[in-house]
């Protein structure tokens, strides 16, 4: 693949706390891919809207403030809206309890990482879910 | 020290380090603290040279307070035990409130919502799937009611963490206390306060930099007339260091933002010693017990110092520093989650061996949800077993004197100026937000810390080391009802229903007068709020007049 890969990190909802969404956007740059970084406060039009015009392969979206079940929902519902949804790899990562991961993975969400990740882990994951989704 | 002393000490010191290295070729092995700082493996008064016990350290009490702010301390009195609470509506978090003020909690601590610190009503499209969700929510004046109702505002303290809507809280508070019959003077408490440091790490804003300075300046300058038991900023390093930032960063960026407000105030037109007394600090405790004590105890000294040399302030509560202290979030790990209770133990200890004022215990579950009750009673027994069994409660800055402990405090002092002296080349702290200089500071400490963690450099149990396959969290979770939102709605729509309509516009009208012509807000802010206009109609009027700051995304 020629390509580079291309991820969004996005920090949607009022939150603050960007840490992580900082340091992974910077690990994936410097693994080699194309990263922009939404800056904060996007609301899940915003997200979509980004995602498309910059034709990405990946949204990241880091949510710490309890609200990743309206955001997340409302992201998967817009990516289908524009015919994006098998298009681009939708993961996250944040603090998120079981029961409503596997609810929002129910829903089309690909991976959701938690406190303790290496960016290792992450870095891999999307290599893998992108070559899958282009072979 | 005497030459001859001097002279035998460097000669053992000598033979110890040449028999160490003989046998252990392993000391040349680097050892940092938490934050990259350089470790000996042993220290001794060859560290101290030019250490000066009365210049440097004094007595408890007294200038430069590098051993306390009190002269008996814990003796006198236990520092206050101070645990953060709020979540969903204001009837909830009033419960919670209670409950911890029977558990022997000596003042109350405010948690607000996302949308209440952002300056939305709970309506407002960017609310949706965050009321009550980080914290209590709080619309009105009504709301404001619930939340202290069965709570004398003049028996208990009160701290806000409120940063870009504060002078709002302050009004509401005001305003609950004269329908408690309570006037404004006797109101004890604090404000967070200080929007510098949201440009630098939490990011929670409204206005751009100026205004929002303006606006701290008004409150001082209200407070100081009528709410002098009030401290009107609590100046926060916690969410810088919380952001990713090394010890050292945390104590200068903050004491910096100290000054910035000192400066503002005297360039407001005040005496410096009619707002310094009420300004308070507020700190991180993190996993790295001697860095931290030296970070408070360096604290102290650089600020007494700066007030009375540089900012010219006479009376000596204007010298002090007084700070709150709570643990390190960031230290908390989603997994083994019960072992937290160590790390915060740890953390609450080095807070109290550091001289802290008050204290808040994280909760062990707080690296997976809001806690639960449980979780938050061991919290506070955690600070109360330090205070009655551990001892450590009855000596004045015990570790005062310590080769190690007094070597580390004048290290954290150097590289607070090192950084004083950046932060000037660039123009100050506003020229520096506005350049994303913090920003790209704290960013890449966090990616060095993260680094270090993946290279196993650093290990933290259970996440890198000591793991448990394929665990189960087991531990009950504190869960937010959706249903909150919707109740928070119908409440608002009815509220609005049944007020004044003209009272509401005619203050907010009045409060955009007094923005445009750079007259003190706070009165007409409280107008507002008696008229039981709503945060975020009060907040929108200010932003007609003042915009909205956007950061640029640098990572």
């Amino acid at each position: 693949m020629d390509r580079k890969i291309r991820v969004l990190i996005a920090k949607p909802g009022l939150d603050g706390h960007d840490r992580g969404a900082k340091i992974v956007a910077s690990a994936l740059r410097d693994a080699g891919m194309e990263v922009i970084y939404t800056g904060l406060r996007q609301t899940p039009e915003m997200i979509v809207g980004a995602a498309v015009q910059e034709d990405v392969d990946v949204i990241g979206i880091s949510i710490l403030s309890g609200a990743h079940m309206t955001i997340f929902s409302r992201v998967m519902d817009l990516l289908k809206e524009q015919g994006a949804d098998l298009e681009v790899v939708v993961c996250g990562g944040g603090i998120i309890p079981t029961e409503d991961r596997e609810k929002l993975e129910d829903i089309g969400v690909r991976g959701l990482f938690g406190p303790g990740t290496t960016t290792g882990e992450i870095i891999e994951f999307i290599r893998t879910a992108v070559t899958d989704k282009t072979a | 020290m005497a030459d001859s002393s001097h002279e035998k000490i460097s000669e053992a010191e000598q033979r110890y380090r040449r028999n160490l290295a003989a046998k252990n070729p392993k000391d040349g092995e680097s050892f940092t603290t938490i934050s990259g700082e350089p470790l000996d493996i042993l220290y001794t008064p060859l560290h101290l040279e030019n250490f000066d016990l009365v210049r440097d350290l004094g007595f408890p009490g007294e200038y430069p307070y590098t051993r306390g702010v009190r002269d008996d301390m814990y003796r006198g009195r236990l520092w206050t035990m101070r645990q953060f609470a709020g979540f969903g509506t204001a009837a909830d978090t009033n419960r919670r409130f209670k409950y911890l003020l029977k558990h022997g909690q000596t003042g109350l601590s405010t948690a607000f919502d996302m949308p209440t610190l952002m300056g939305y009503d709970s309506d407002h499209e960017l609310a949706q799937g965050e009321v009550g969700r980080c914290g209590v929510a709080i619309d009105s004046l009504e709301d404001m009611e619930i939340l202290f109702d069965g709570i004398p505002l003049d028996k208990v303290s009160t701290s806000m963490t409120i940063n870009a809507p504060a002078a709002i809280l302050l009004a509401l508070y005001i305003a609950v206390g004269e329908k408690q019959g309570i006037s404004s003077e006797q109101l004890r408490g604090t404000l967070q306060n200080d929007i510098l440091k949201e440009y630098i790490a939490q990011k929670e804003w409204i206005f751009p930099p100026k205004p929002h300075m303006k606006l701290i300046t008004d409150i001082m300058e209200f407070c100081a007339r009528h709410v002098p038991k009030w401290n009107t900023i609590s100046i926060s390093g916690y969410h810088i260091r919380e952001a990713g930032s090394t010890a050292i960063q945390e104590l200068a960026f903050t004491l910096a933002d100290g000054f910035t407000y000192v400066e503002a105030g005297i360039e407001a037109g005040m005496d410096v010693d009619t707002f310094a007394p009420r300004l308070s600090f507020f700190f991180n405790a993190h996993m790295d017990f001697f860095e931290e004590i030296a970070k408070y105890r360096a604290a102290r000294r650089i600020w007494s110092r700066a007030m009375r040399e540089k900012y010219r302030a006479k009376n000596p509560l204007s010298w002090l520093m007084r700070f709150h202290t709570q643990t390190a979030g960031c230290s908390l790990t989603a997994q083994q989650p019960e072992n937290n209770i160590m790390r915060t133990a740890f953390e609450a200890l080095s807070a109290v061996l550091g001289g802290t004022q008050s204290l808040h215990t994280n909760s062990f579950d707080e690296a997976l949800c809001l806690p639960t009750e449980k979780a938050v009673q061991i919290a506070l027994r955690t600070q109360q077993v330090i205070a009655h069994e551990t001892g450590a409660a009855s000596v004045i800055d015990p570790l005062g004197g310590s080769y190690f402990v007094e070597a580390l405090t004048d290290r954290m002092h150097q590289g607070a100026e090192e950084y004083f002296r950046r932060i000037g080349e660039i123009g100050g702290v506003i020229a520096g937000i506005e350049k994303g200089f913090f920003q790209r500071e704290i960013a890449a400490a966090a990616s060095a810390y993260q680094r270090s963690i993946e290279q196993e450099k650093r290990l933290v149990v259970g996440v890198n080391r000591h793991q448990v396959k394929g665990e189960e969290v087991e531990i009950d979770l504190l869960k937010i009802d959706p249903a909150i939102e919707k109740s928070q709605h119908e409440r608002l729509r009815d509220l609005r229903a049944r007020r004044h309509d003209r009272a509401v516009t005619g203050a907010l009208k009045n409060l955009q007068k007094a923005a445009r012509e750079h007259r003190n807000q706070i009165p007409d802010i409280l107008e507002a709020v008696r008229a039981y206009a709503t945060l975020g109609e009060i907040c929108d009027a200010l932003r007609e007049v003042y915009g909205e700051y956007r950061e640029p995304p640098i990572f």
